[in-house]
């Protein structure tokens, strides 16, 4: 069957989401990866990186409006263009974490590291994999992947629970290390919150795709322990 | 309870099978709406509603129509009885020529033998209103109805249908002929009718469908695919063929 003018916009539509969260995950890379190698110089790289996404942010949201306003979308349109609508938002949130991140590093690293990093690391590659996972499942429709992705975001939401004690008695050991501790913590905080958007998209996605709302059910997890 | 219940209908014209086993149950004070590509047997099917159908020559209907527990189908029902009790309003507004406005609405009264001029005037004026016509109208009963604006006369095509009371009124394509005004008229009215009667409404335009219906069913080449709520029907369809026709990737 022919491409029809609306297949072509929202194809169009979609393509813009990817180059967005195409920006978002360098950027998260870039910010994480000059805190694990104590290396400054790329961060510069995440502030411009976030002025393109808010470029993005503001072009998706016109290009929904007008799709709404112009086609009015029915049944598994409209949820795509509902679900990207609020995608969009926590893709711009997003942008905003890694600039977090950049920021808290850069006054992390203004001084000689405090402790080793040990599960720091862990936390940057469970995020890293779990944004990639939650935009692969968006560009290929892939409910079960949403649904390991929305699990995955117990073990971050662990590793922060972790790295807050640690970093604590670190701090309580020495006060002159709370400047950086504090750094090391929000970090962590800013990670928490990157699991928590890619979540939503994940939900967003299976929401899109099935029509089933899955955000705010008891998780079986919850419930066995 | 259901205001209306059919049961598996099936409808010919000669030896074509046009609907083929469709069942429809429909709530009291809800607007119950019919969707489906052109030809697949919308305006047949509710036809069978108030035997409407079996009027074209070679034409037939099989199954039943429950209706205040009555089968319209029963060996002993009258057909004329049906149509009062089931109102219908068609796609080309269609008031009578050479009748004034307020004759227009009470033909269907005069002909059940009623010639109090006092009832005839309250029931007149009563319908009106419902079918938020009287404003317009009221100072010129006596004009004929073919005068009024298309609009107005789907409205006084209304009036007529329900100064008999029925219990049911089917509307076939009843806004398609209107302009966008007129249309959105037609559709304020139907959220008021609709606490009087039950309302079944076939409409090709599916924003209308989504706007003022409650249930909405879809058909495809004479059959029910699905029926259900309006707002999951256009959310979140059960049925791929239903996903298609309303996303407009049919075919
Ligand atoms: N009077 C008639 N005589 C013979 N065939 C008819 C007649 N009216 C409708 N049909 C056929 O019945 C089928 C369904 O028509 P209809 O119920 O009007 O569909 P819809 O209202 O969904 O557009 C069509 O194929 C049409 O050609
Ligand atoms: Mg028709």
């Amino acid at each position: 069957m022919k491409e029809s003018m609306f297949d072509v916009s929202l194809r169009e539509l979609k393509e813009l989401l990817l180059r967005m969260s195409d920006l978002v995950e360098r950027s998260i890379e870039i910010a994480t990866t000059a805190l694990e190698q104590q290396d400054p110089h790329s961060v510069h790289k995440v502030f411009s990186l976030e002025k393109q996404i808010n470029q993005c942010h503001l072009m998706v949201d016109a290009q929904c409006l007008n799709l709404l306003a112009l086609q009015q979308p029915l049944a598994k349109d409209l949820r795509l263009i509902v679900a990207i609508i609020k995608i969009n938002t926590d893709l711009e949130r997003m942008g905003d974490q890694a600039v977090n991140i950049a920021t808290n590093t850069e006054r992390y690293l203004k001084q000689p590291p405090i402790k080793p990093l040990v599960d720091l690391p862990c936390m940057f590659a469970e995020v890293r994999a779990m944004v990639r996972e939650t935009f692969t499942c968006f560009v290929q429709n892939d409910v079960a992947l949403a649904r390991s992705v929305v699990k995955r975001d117990d073990r971050v939401d662990a590793l922060k629970h972790k790295i807050f004690l640690d970093t604590l008695e670190v701090i309580k050991s020495d006060p002159a290390k709370i400047e950086q501790g504090l750094s090391l913590i929000l970090v962590a905080r800013n990670l928490e919150r990157l699991g928590d958007h890619a979540t939503n998209i994940a939900e967003d996605v299976i929401f899109a795709v099935t029509g089933e709302d899955i955000r705010h059910a008891p998780r079986v997890e919850t419930m066995i322990y | 309870m259901s205001i209306l219940h059919a049961k598996n209908i099936h409808a010919y014209f000669g030896t074509n099978h046009i609907v083929k086993g469709i069942s429809l149950e429909t709530e009291p004070h809800q607007v119950t709406a019919i969707i489906g590509p052109s030809g697949c047997g919308k305006s047949t099917f509710i036809r069978c509603l108030n035997r409407l159908h079996e009027e074209t020559p070679g034409a037939r209907a099989e199954g039943s129509v429950i209706i205040d527990g009555e089968n319209i189908y029963g060996e002993r029902v009258d057909p004329v009885s049906i149509r009062r009790k089931v109102g219908m309003v068609f796609q080309k507004p269609n008031p009578f020529p050479g009748m004034s406005i307020f004759d227009n609405v009470i033909i269907g009264l005069r002909l059940t033998g009623e010639k109090n001029k006092e009832v005839l005037a309250s029931v007149a004026e009563e319908s009106l209103k419902d079918a938020a016509l009287w404003d317009e109208v009221k100072d010129k009963l006596k004009t004929p109805g073919t005068s009024l604006s298309g609009g107005q006369q789907q409205r006084l095509c209304i009036a007529r249908a329900l100064a008999v009371e029925p219990k049911i009124l089917l509307m076939d394509e009843p806004t398609s002929a209107l302009d966008p005004i007129a249309t959105s008229k037609i559709e304020d009215l139907l959220s008021k009718l609709k606490k009087k009667v039950g309302i079944i409404i076939v409409t090709h335009n599916m924003q209308q469908a989504a706007r003022i219906s409650d249930t909405t069913a879809f058909a495809l080449m004479g059959e029910l695919i699905e029926s259900g709520p309006t707002s999951s029907i256009f959310t979140a369809p059960r049925m791929q063929q239903t996903e298609k026709y309303i996303t407009g990737r049919f075919g």
